[in-house]
């Protein structure tokens, strides 16, 4: 794409990443800019949670160039990750603790302030009695929730998201969607991965393909022109950002 | 140290040196040299207990801690490291059972026990279970990498200890009652022959130990090179894993079931 | 990073409120063994008198071991653990604050511990001041080593037998040394019994330093 002056968010080149002995990454060519959207699509096992864990720094590159937001993974995977924000598939919740003291302990450790708190629960629709449950007991789909308002609140410059839309209802779901959209807004990138096109696709610029970790298709999305690129003349298409 | 481990004919030539070198501590220890006055017999294993104490506690040990140290540092991190350390630790338990052993055997006709607890054999006691600490942690299935940071963290958290632990267990067995009976260094002078043939036996039990070293860390060399080799084919059956095209779906890559990525 | 060892310290201990596991599992373990050691050595009072100050320390021993497995059964699940990892902490910060909820918690156990040595084996510590400073050398020491090899044995499946085969020779130089000095601070002899505490400072500080500077590495070989 055009006007590429920042370094990429992402920059893998044939990485390889060993999760113990397994390759779960066995040679990924990828770069994702600031400010734009790339999901990643595979069948089971392809890879996709370990791409993103490797972004995250979780997962050791062994050979190949890996590079986020100018953090060098080979040389040091832990620099990386104040700057990132990785949703999987478990979240990082603490059973006893309630949303909003699961929330502050994120922001806190990134060092944020917390007065991000309250408005990233409430943009997330955790409000009053549900702010002070204690996790363990809210439902999956509002665990969900609580995970992605620390996500929110930490607001990281690369957002890893593990098939997010598993677990959300209809309209977290579009929740889901104008978050995205705000934190390219922001100059964030976001990688995701998804096992659902419909909801997947109209979301992002770039559509990526692993199948037995490593990409082998990348098409157009259904989001149109990244953030910061002029527009360009590849089709007539409006040029609006959903 | 590299070149010098693969270079056959010099790791036989030190093994070689090591049997020759024990071979004659034995024969001097056990023939050609006097039994002592008060001793008699027994003393006969001063030629060997010290060398193998010496082994255990100070060179495999020592050698175990200073490579974990190495291989932590990320200047010379090398799986080197790392093999060295997990070689020495187990000839080391070797020795350290030896070496118990052989303080048990000099003890029972001597202060008429079988154990006791004084300060040396305590704190070896303990080392030896440091070390089987260890070998447990080794045996825990990890990416070598990783299993390596592992122990290399275990083993230097355990050397830290050992000299807390010898310092404490020796003032604890001096506050208990004097010197006396229970002390393992002995008044007996030992000199001439005896004195040659205790030096001859820590020059045969150095040289057994690296020669073990050597042998032990190229098993190991060997043992990662074949996950090394299964690693490579699960990488290449990894690879392949979006190659082989599905039987039905008409031609089209095997990447997205409902096909909508057009 | 005192920032972060306060933050994941305050986490650790609301956790605890909130379960109340070291009330309720770990306080009653460490009474328990007391009793055993009961039946063990006999009703004679003799014989558990002598034995006073090193059945309170084994206790206080065992009890470790079960605080720490508890520390980082917190993480168990795979999010957290990552969560932790990914979170931004300074290692080191992280190592200070767990190390410090399990010293608390190991204090409190302590004080309800030395109530039931009084109360059942019969013994009275005579010189407070040594006792409690020995306690204090000891807490630090214990939970500083404890945490890393909570850490060095949290992502195993075997780490429920492997963290006492690992930790507990490594504490033995702290029961030795906590022993003598409750033993004289039971038997009133403050000579015997001061100089054992130079072998717990040393202890404590040094696992505290080595906690802080390899904590970094063993997150990462989880």
């Amino acid at each position: 794409m055009a006007g590429k002056v920042m370094a990429p968010a992402v920059h893998l080149r044939s990485a390889v990443a060993l999760a113990g002995r397994f390759p779960a990454l066995s040679g990924v060519d990828l770069s994702v800019d600031i400010g734009e959207v790339v999901v990643v699509v595979g069948p089971n096992g392809a890879g996709k949670t370990s791409l993103l864990r490797t972004c995250a720094g979780l997962l050791a590159v062994t050979s190949g160039e890996a590079s986020v937001l100018g953090h060098d993974l080979r040389d040091d995977r832990t620099a990386v990750r104040l700057e990132v924000g990785l949703l999987g598939h478990a979240a990082p919740l603490y059973d006893e603790l309630t949303a909003a003291e699961n929330v502050r302990f994120a922001v806190r450790a990134a060092d944020r302030p917390t007065g991000r708190v309250d408005p990233a629960l409430d943009r997330l629709g955790l409000t009053g009695r549900l702010r002070r449950t204690a996790v363990g007991r809210l439902s999956a789909g509002q665990r969900r929730r609580v995970a992605l308002a620390s996500l929110v609140a930490r607001a990281p410059r690369l957002w890893l998201l593990d098939e997010p839309h598993a677990g959300l209802d209809a309209g977290a779901r579009d929740l889901l969607a104008e978050l995205v959209t705000e934190a390219v807004g922001g100059g964030a990138a976001v990688l995701f991965s998804s096992h659902e096109p419909e909801l997947a696709v109209p979301l992002a610029n770039r559509v990526v393909a692993m199948v037995g970790g490593r990409v082998s298709d990348e098409r157009r999305g259904g989001r149109r022109a990244p953030l910061a690129a002029v527009p360009s003349t590849s089709d007539g298409g409006s040029t609006h950002v959903a | 140290m590299k070149p010098l481990a693969m270079r056959p004919a010099l790791v036989r030539g030190l093994g070689i040196a090591a049997v020759v070198s024990l071979a004659l501590t034995i024969w001097l220890g056990l023939w050609v040299t006097p039994p002592d006055e008060v001793q008699g017999n027994i003393v006969r294993l001063l030629y060997l207990h010290p060398p193998v104490a010496w082994v255990a506690l100070y060179l495999a040990f020592g050698v175990a801690a200073l490579s974990s140290l190495l291989y932590l540092w990320k200047r010379t991190r090398s799986l080197f490291w790392d093999r060295l350390a997990a070689a020495s630790v187990e000839i080391g338990v070797v020795f350290n059972a030896l070496t118990l052993v052989t303080g048990s055997i000099w003890g029972r006709p001597t202060w008429g026990v079988w154990w006791t607890w004084t300060a040396r054999l305590t704190s070896t006691a303990l080392l030896l279970v440091l070390f089987l600490g260890y070998l447990a942690l080794r045996r825990v299935p990890a990416d070598p990498e990783v299993r390596a940071r592992r122990c290399a963290v275990a083993a230097l958290v355990a050397f830290v200890d050992v000299p807390i632990v010898h310092f404490s267990v020796q003032w604890w067995q001096t506050l208990h009652q004097g010197a006396s009976i229970l002390t393992p260094t002995h008044s007996f002078k030992v000199h001439g022959s005896m004195l040659w043939t205790m030096l001859l036996g820590f020059v045969a039990m150095t040289l057994l130990y690296v020669w073990m070293l050597i042998v032990r860390y190229q098993i190991e060399v060997l043992k990662d090179r074949v996950g090394d080799e299964e690693l490579e084919i699960s990488l290449a059956e990894r690879r392949a894993e979006g190659d082989a095209p599905p039987p039905a779906a008409g031609g089209g890559a095997p990447v997205e079931p409902a096909g909508s990525v057009r | 990073m005192w920032r972060d060892a306060l933050l994941v310290c305050g986490k650790d201990l609301r956790i605890e409120a909130r379960s109340r596991v070291a009330l309720w599992q770990v306080l009653p373990f460490a009474l328990l063994v007391l009793l055993l050691f009961a039946f063990a050595l006999g009703p004679g009072p003799s014989a558990l008198k002598a034995a006073a100050p090193g059945l309170f320390w084994l206790a206080v021993l065992f009890s470790t071991v079960l605080a720490t497995q508890r520390s980082f059964a917190i993480e168990s699940g795979e999010g957290t653990r990552d969560g932790l990892r990914l979170s931004g902490i300074d290692p080191a910060g992280i190592f200070l604050g767990k190390a410090a909820a399990i010293a608390l918690q190991l204090a409190v156990l302590q004080v309800v511990l030395w109530a039931g040595v009084t109360l059942f084996f019969g013994v009275r510590v005579h010189v407070v001041w040594l006792a409690v400073v020995a306690s204090l050398l000891a807490t630090v020491g214990l939970a500083a080593a404890g945490v890393i090899y909570g850490a060095l044995s949290a992502g195993l499946r075997v780490r429920e037998t492997l963290l006492p085969l690992l930790v507990l020779p490594i504490l033995a130089p702290v029961l030795l040394a906590g022993s003598r000095a409750w033993e004289a601070a039971i038997n009133g002899s403050v000579a015997t019994g001061a100089p054992w505490l130079r072998v717990l400072g040393p202890f404590a500080a040094v696992y505290v330093v080595v906690g802080m500077v390899l904590y970094g590495p063993l997150q990462e070989a989880g």
